[in-house]
């Protein structure tokens, strides 16, 4: 498939990209050693393995400036899309080019739950490669933008899902990315939450950088996104500025489920 | 960056990416560059691991005075078992320091193996939140347990020193706890590849630690033990290649007044050697897999 050179500078590129990965599918038999064994004798393979094709043959090409947001039905690819842009999760065929490293920020990724806050801070950053005197500089930055305020010093696992989702967020938008990839971490916000975290898009967007946006919320992608992406069932649908897609995907939700 | 291909307009993606110097995203750093990462990442596999030590002991009453704890308490069940109710001392003058360097040695290698298994599994998602060399993570895994070797080796020098008297010999446990490290570094490499892929290790791993254990020497002398066997002459220098009983061995010649009897042949050359194969190895080995561990 050819690609319009534009002139623009690309940032992004899918070329014809398949994802094919195996999972294990409920259970099996009864999960016991007996069925375990008799499976092994029979010389079976695990009987709850299975192929799922989530993404299929998907090709699009992002620019610097562009902030896309992702939208489709649950279990469309929309995920499994965005961990192969972040180079996670290896196409079965076709190729995702990216310049630079591209930065996943999900909902279901926890840090170190054991940990507090404040040394999951630290440790994010140094993980992203900062170096202990950057850290210092941005930690209040950080923290603050996080909204977390006196929290920051007890462990994690006593928080709540959305104040995980900030904090993650505040660390991961700490260092300038080329391409940040956001999966559905700014729904469990609070509105407050929402507003700051959507003037940080806007602000990477403005640095140059490349934003991905999944997010099952019409409205946030509408704010924050100049173009959109929909996929359904694995296949690209439909390309192109955010009015224009959202449209069709509601035009097309209201035929069939209701989706708010 | 104007090339041949620029001129047609639109390009096939491939020569688009590469004109505009985009990479595919699931490729593996070079080896090169990926050490250098590895090794701009230091801090984070320092505060990693003493993140870990504090969550491994914040909820314990007695803290991380575990970390001294747990080495005397093994030391004493070990030293009771062998010691005592089975004599086994039979011959070696300072059984209590020759019993615990073996043990400390061992368990060293031992839990840098067994715990470094689960330590992608355990992190997956901190793999699928943020880029950095995974490499970070066993590395750190065998920083907690260096930590913990130079706490129990500390108290091995205090009762060495309180039997044996000070020696300037001691110095030579440097280079020995430093081979091993390089070894411990390469098996855990491989181990936490292969964990990662095949959960099924963890499980399997303590019965092979623990057959390892009994063929190592550490509760009784190779030499002593296969003379009053009369195997034949091969046997040790077969015994002697396992790599645990060549850091065992290192270190007791360090330590040991009397060790020179029950010594095994070519220690130390065996542990160079396997120190150098094991890190690299396993680094390449665990290297040629970075791209697919977030998949789990």
């Amino acid at each position: 498939m050819a690609v319009a050179d534009t002139g623009a500078e690309p940032t992004v590129i899918a070329d014809d990209v398949n994802i094919i990965y195996k999972v294990i599918a409920g259970q099996g038999g009864k999960g016991t050693a007996a069925t375990a064994f008799r499976r092994i004798l029979k010389r079976q393979d695990r009987p709850s393995i299975r192929e799922v094709h989530a993404v299929k043959g998907v090709s699009f090409t992002a620019y610097k400036g562009d902030a896309i947001g992702v939208i489709g039905r649950n279990g469309s690819g929309k995920s499994t899309l965005l961990r192969a842009v972040a180079g996670l999760l290896p196409p079965a065929s076709g190729a995702i080019y990216t310049g630079g490293r591209p930065s996943l920020l999900g909902v279901n990724a926890a840090m170190m739950n054991d940990l507090t806050g404040d040394r999951n801070v630290v440790l994010g950053c140094l993980a992203m490669g900062m170096s202990p005197a950057e850290i210092e500089q941005r930690y209040d930055e950080i923290v603050e933008f996080s909204g977390i305020g006196e929290f920051i010093d007890l462990p994690m696992s006593t928080y709540s899902s959305g104040m995980a989702a900030r904090l993650k967020f505040a660390i991961a938008s700490a260092k300038a990315h080329d391409i940040l990839l956001v999966d559905e971490a700014l729904a469990t916000g609070d509105a407050e939450f929402r507003i700051r975290s959507e003037k940080k898009i806007h602000e990477l967007r403005e640095q140059a950088g490349t934003v991905f946006l999944v997010s099952h919320s019409l409205d946030v992608v509408l704010d924050t996104c100049n173009r959109a992406i929909w996929l359904d069932k694995g296949v690209l649908r439909l390309d192109g500025p955010v009015e224009e897609v959202v449209e069709a995907y509601n035009q097309s939700a209201t035929g069939a489920t209701t989706k708010v | 960056m104007s090339t041949a291909a620029e001129q047609t307009g639109t390009s096939d993606p491939a020569a688009m990416a590469e004109r505009h110097g985009l990479s595919k995203s699931s490729l593996r750093p070079p080896l090169g560059s990926y050490t250098r990462e590895l090794w701009s990442r230091r801090q984070f596999i320092v505060s990693y691991a003493r993140a870990r030590t504090y969550a491994l002991y914040a909820g314990a009453r007695l803290g991380s005075l575990w970390q001294i704890l747990t080495p005397i308490l093994n030391a004493a069940v070990y030293y009771l078992a062998f010691g005592v109710l089975l004599g086994t001392k039979n011959g070696i003058d300072n059984y209590v320091a020759f019993l615990l360097s073996g043990i400390f040695v061992f368990t060293y290698t031992q839990r840098s193996m067994t715990e470094g298994s689960r330590s992608l599994a355990l992190n997956l998602s901190l793999i699928r939140t943020l880029h950095f060399p995974r490499a970070t993570l066993p590395l750190a895994y065998v920083l907690n347990e260096l930590t913990q070797m130079l706490v129990s080796m500390g108290l091995l020098l205090v009762i060495v020193g309180l039997t044996d008297g000070i020696s300037p010999r001691w110095l030579l446990v440097i280079p020995a706890l430093f081979l091993q490290t390089m070894f411990n570094v390469g098996v855990t490499l491989i181990f936490a590849r292969v964990g990662t892929f095949v959960s099924d290790v963890s499980q399997l791993l303590p019965f092979v630690t623990r057959t390892w254990l009994y063929a190592s020497g550490i509760f009784f002398s190779l030499p002593a033990k296969l003379t009053q066997a009369d195997a034949p002459g091969w046997v040790i220098h077969v015994l002697s290649l396992n790599p645990i009983s060549a850091y065992i061995d290192i270190v007791r010649r360090a330590l040991l007044d009397e060790h020179v009897k029950n010594q095994l042949p070519h220690a130390w050359a065996i542990s160079i050697a396997w120190s150098f194969i094991a890190l690299v190895a396993g680094f390449v080995y665990f290297w040629r897999a970075e791209d697919r561990y977030g998949r789990g």
